[in-house]
């Protein structure tokens, strides 16, 4: 692979692997994630793909018990090094969580507290604030819904809401990665049809990687498609392709629903 | 081998049958008990006071400060308990400015930033600060703390208010941290993953994130603390210097330098001494009384705090 390619990548990993305690999670992971696209990451539960999504924004780090060996650059640059700030890295790696999980206080503090975690009072001044939340808040289309109810406690709304919203307040910080880990697993049909729409407008501006156990969204909601097996990468492919001619035998029996 | 397991199966029902009801008359019993035992509290204190509560000249019981339960020859009595009530708030407001900020810096340590082993021996710690007696605290006051306050302000007696409330803080302090530690834990871990996620730094999630969401049961732990400085005794009559003043200037900080009395150590100093039945003695009841009134009224309000607390967790 030329120096261009690999520059051009979101997320590029080498012999990643990583081991909660004496349990091995993942195995010489290397993988290539490509920009504006969205990528699924699929396999039966344990296979490690939520654990490979919770390494590019290293928060599996806070467990304590986490080793990692190997390398993740994101847009280049090796995120497993001293060097690297997590607060930086997370503001440029957003992720929305199995749950909806805003935080308990209003909509609109929701959509700024990233921002003001990284960003000195005086940068935020009233009108700057406002624009940021219109501006989320319409990407997310929640904006005619919310605009009237800012100050509402943002637990209050419906679990879909919840979710826009938890995407909504990743966009202030302007992310270049959005990783979803079963972002729809908490909604119901009509809930997943929306937010699927919206994954897949966000993908002109954001590289996407979503973790799904639900392999009918993964077909219909993906670009290329990752399957993973006892933490181990078995196949990634063109969505489509992974899933009318898979070339592992793992993946055809996965797929076809004859285990996971 | 059936028939064994018939007669065993009999012998349990038959001992069931004859204990249950008295089990639960036992069970009935000790859960009332602790509705008899707060009325009988209400009813002998009362009781004792009663005779005298129409005499009370409140006026002067509140807003003076001469309190003579025993005369010279031919003067009359006076209760003035105005420096009393000074002593017990002022002592509760000192030992809270000490013992809150203390009490929820030691949570925060304890639940997020301790792990393993530190975490564990912390908590058992606490928890034996918590079962000290407080006649103990009080011996740490005259022993400890006088000599280091005497040498630290170059004040001839160190027993005073600031003795007393160091004592009823650190008295105080395991009872803040256990229950601002059970809050702060009780705060789903959604909540601490959204932040990080988000790029917050350990302290910003504990600012911006737990203390909001845990507010409520912060304020019931605090309020908790409260209430055990207002009804804590011995120690405060051996810390505090005992002597009923009123200071003139409030900003002052000097007056942290002198002696106070609490309501509850005037009631424990001169019970012993009053004659049975005596004015004296009733209007020491009439002292517990107003006791009674300040504790019901803390617990209540913590109560109805705790409750906001379960309220926003449902919603959440």
């Amino acid at each position: 692979m030329s120096d261009t390619e690999t520059d051009e990548l979101s997320i590029r990993t080498r012999n990643l692997s990583l081991w909660y305690g004496n349990f091995q999670a993942l195995y010489d992971v290397s993988v290539d994630i490509k920009p504006n696209i969205i990528t699924s990451l699929i396999g039966p539960s344990g296979c490690g793909k939520t654990t490979l999504l919770r390494c590019f924004n290293r928060i599996n780090e806070r467990y304590g018990n986490v080793t990692t060996k190997g390398e993740v650059q994101i847009l280049g640059e090796n995120i497993y090094t001293e060097a690297v700030a997590l607060a930086e890295l997370r503001k440029s790696v957003g992720m929305v969580f199995q749950r909806p999980n805003p935080l308990p206080i209003s909509i609109e503090k929701n959509i700024l507290f990233g921002v003001r975690s990284h960003s000195r009072r005086s940068d935020l001044p009233a009108s700057r604030r406002e624009e940021l939340i219109e501006s989320a808040l319409t990407e997310v289309s929640l904006w005619n819904e919310l605009k009237d109810n800012l100050k509402r406690k943002a637990t209050t709304l419906t679990l879909e809401q919840q979710q826009k919203l938890c995407i909504a307040r990743l966009l202030p910080l302007k992310p270049d990665i959005i990783l979803m880990d079963e972002p729809c697993s908490a909604l119901d049909a009509d809930g997943i049809e929306r937010i699927e729409e919206l994954i897949s407008d966000l993908k002109d501006r954001y590289t996407i990687v979503i973790v799904t156990h639900n392999m009918a969204q993964a077909r219909r909601a993906s670009d290329e498609c990752i399957y993973m097996y006892l933490g181990e990468i078995k196949e990634h492919a063109p969505t489509m392709e992974l899933f009318m001619n898979p070339k592992n035998e793992q993946t055809a029996m996965y797929i076809e629903g004859r285990y996971g | 081998m059936a028939t064994k397991k018939t007669s065993l199966r009999g012998l349990g029902a038959k001992f069931l049958d004859g204990a249950e009801p008295l089990i639960r008359a036992l069970i009935y019993a000790s859960g009332w008990s602790s509705i008899v035992f707060v009325a009988a509290i209400f009813f002998f204190i009362f009781r004792e006071a009663w005779p005298i509560l129409p005499r009370v000249n409140w006026g002067e019981f509140f807003f003076t400060n001469d309190w003579v339960p025993v005369p010279a020859e031919g003067n009359k009595a006076s209760y003035g308990a105005m420096s009393m009530m000074y002593g017990t708030i002022s002592v509760t407001i000192v030992s809270m400015v000490i013992a809150v900020p203390l009490g929820l810096g030691a949570a925060v340590y304890i639940s997020e930033f301790a792990t393993g082993k530190v975490k564990e021996s912390f908590k058992v710690l606490i928890e034996l600060l918590a079962a000290i007696p407080s006649i103990v605290w009080g011996f740490i006051g005259l022993v400890v703390l006088n000599p280091i306050i005497q040498d630290v302000f170059g004040v001839a007696v160190g027993v005073n208010l600031l003795n007393g409330s160091i004592v009823v803080a650190f008295m105080a302090v395991p009872m803040i941290v256990s229950i601002s530690e059970d809050a702060l834990r009780a705060v789903p871990d959604t909540y601490r993953e959204a932040a990080l996620a988000l790029g917050a730094s350990k302290w910003q999630i504990v600012y911006k994130v737990l203390f909001p969401a845990a507010k409520n049961g912060l304020l019931a732990a605090c309020m908790l603390g409260v209430g055990r400085a207002v009804g804590e005794t011995m120690a405060v009559l051996m810390a505090t210097g005992n002597g009923m003043v009123i200071p003139e200037n409030f900003a002052n900080p000097a007056i942290l330098l002198d002696k106070v009395r609490t309501l509850t150590a005037t009631i424990v100093s001169e019970l012993p001494d009053s004659v049975h039945g005596g004015d004296h003695y009733r209007m020491l009841f009439v002292i517990g009384i107003v006791l009674l009134v300040f504790s019901v009224v803390i617990n209540v309000t913590s109560d109805i705090i705790v409750k906001g607390v379960k309220g926003d967790q449902k919603n959440a």
